[in-house]
């Protein structure tokens, strides 16, 4: 049985856990709003480029000169895994569900004999990636002391990655990340990246409407141009949603643990008040049975 | 307005520009083209230059210096797409040129032919930028 002291700072205790779980929410809900409006506005130029990409790709017939990013390098041995989670923990399934994602995809790949091969951005993927696939990491980043994700930020992991896939290190990539839908749901996301995915209904709009463009230089040069700079924009892009989705998982953590708090600081100051007063009740008894005993 | 060309730059941060003006004249990499309202389609990849924008016919010419990109013209209009835009105004001089210096030292002492590369990249986008600024 606890005591009325244990009790009483078992209570001062959870409290204190409470103050900081609650500013941890409001942060996350005032980093949210920005995040959220700088992922809002990096749409407009990745879906712009994704049009250009899959109708120019439907465009081009693949050809010994076309590149590689785009048809592949024929085999499909070699699978990269590129795994966005954040640097900070306490953001409640946020970084499991990612990792999750891209576990499943791994185990099933690796089920089918083919070889992973992991890529980390962000700090907090790596635990368990590492545990269970031990020596697969071939590189691994961080945005420590970065406060707002910039381009900046993201072309230089692509161009690694570029550099890599044209190495042959690797044949196929796909990226994980957390797409933002509302500060309650985060979704893990698999988008495949490299060879760039060509859909079928992308080149019968580009055939409909662009029939008659005009390319300078041609079809091919711009392609080679623009398909590194498709692959860092997807990363940016992938990196912003994740910003945001870490703030929103974060806050539905924090205003979860918040009100577990206060659960907690009722269920204890009922016991503590009970004991309060049962131990008032026991002293009377005595007085009272010892004045009678006079 | 059909006279007006509804013109769009876009960086990966977000929309810069939006809005209808007379024309625009871009640098492209086989060389500077004009775009005005009702251009046949057309997609052009970039060097590092200034873009001019002419408000109306008459308007001196805004300028905004990009760092590489691509242009493409459709029926909607022209859009550009480029990861860094700076107006030409807000350059200044002395530290592109300090940072021109920089670059070509790096040339020199790169090691191997990537480091090069990547340097001699530096110094075209701040030879560019001298170039637009000095203008």
């Amino acid at each position: 049985m606890a005591t009325l002291k244990s009790l009483k700072l078992r209570i001062a205790s959870v409290k204190s856990t409470q103050k900081i779980t609650k500013a941890m929410k409001m942060v996350a809900a005032a980093k949210l709003r920005r995040a959220q409006e700088a992922a809002e506005a990096g749409r407009p130029y990745a879906s712009r480029i994704e049009a250009v990409v899959a109708s120019l790709g439907a465009r081009v017939t693949p050809g010994p000169q076309t590149s590689k990013m785009l048809t592949g390098s024929g085999k499909e041995e070699t699978y990269l895994l590129v795994v966005c989670t954040s640097d900070r923990g306490l953001a409640g399934a946020f970084n499991a569900n990612i990792v999750k994602a891209a576990r499943l995809r791994a185990q099933e790949l690796i089920a089918a004999g083919k070889t992973v091969k992991f890529y980390l951005v962000g700090k907090k993927g790596g635990a368990v990636i590492r545990r269970l696939f031990p020596g697969t990491i071939i590189a691994s980043t961080e945005f420590a002391g970065v406060k707002q994700i910039g381009f900046e930020n993201a072309a230089p992991i692509a161009d690694d990655i570029t550099a890599r896939y044209e190495a042959g290190e690797f044949d196929v990539a796909y990226l994980y990340y957390a797409k933002f839908q509302s500060a309650l749901v985060q979704e893990p996301t698999e988008q495949q990246i490299l060879p760039v995915p060509v859909t079928a209904g992308g080149g019968e709009v580009a055939a409909g409407v662009s029939a008659a463009v005009e390319y300078e230089p041609d079809e091919e040069g711009i392609l080679a141009d623009l398909l590194p700079r498709n692959l860092s924009v997807q990363l940016f892009r992938a990196l912003l949603e994740n910003a945001a989705s870490e703030q929103g998982s974060r806050m539905t953590a924090m205003d979860n643990a918040t009100r577990n708090a206060g659960d907690m600081i009722n269920r204890l100051s009922i016991q503590y008040n009970r004991q309060r007063q049962a131990a008032i009740t026991t002293e009377l008894v005595e007085i009272i049975s010892g004045a009678e005993a006079l | 307005m059909a006279d007006n060309l509804h013109f769009e730059l876009v960086s990966p941060e977000r929309l810069l520009r939006s809005g209808d003006v007379h024309m625009v004249v871009v640098p492209g990499t086989e060389g500077d083209f004009g775009v005005l309202a009702g251009h046949a389609p057309f997609m052009s990849t970039i060097r590092p230059g200034a873009i001019e924008v002419y408000e109306s016919a008459s308007s001196p010419a805004t300028r905004i210096f990009i760092d590489g990109g691509f242009a493409e013209v459709n029926d909607s209009g022209l859009t550009i797409l480029a990861e860094n835009a700076v107006p030409v105004a807000e350059i200044k001089a002395d530290e592109v040129s300090k940072k021109l210096a920089d670059a070509r030292e790096d040339v020199r002492l790169a090691k191997t032919d990537a480091e090069r590369a990547v340097a001699e990249k530096q110094v075209a986008r701040y030879e560019a930028m001298q170039a637009a600024a000095a203008n």
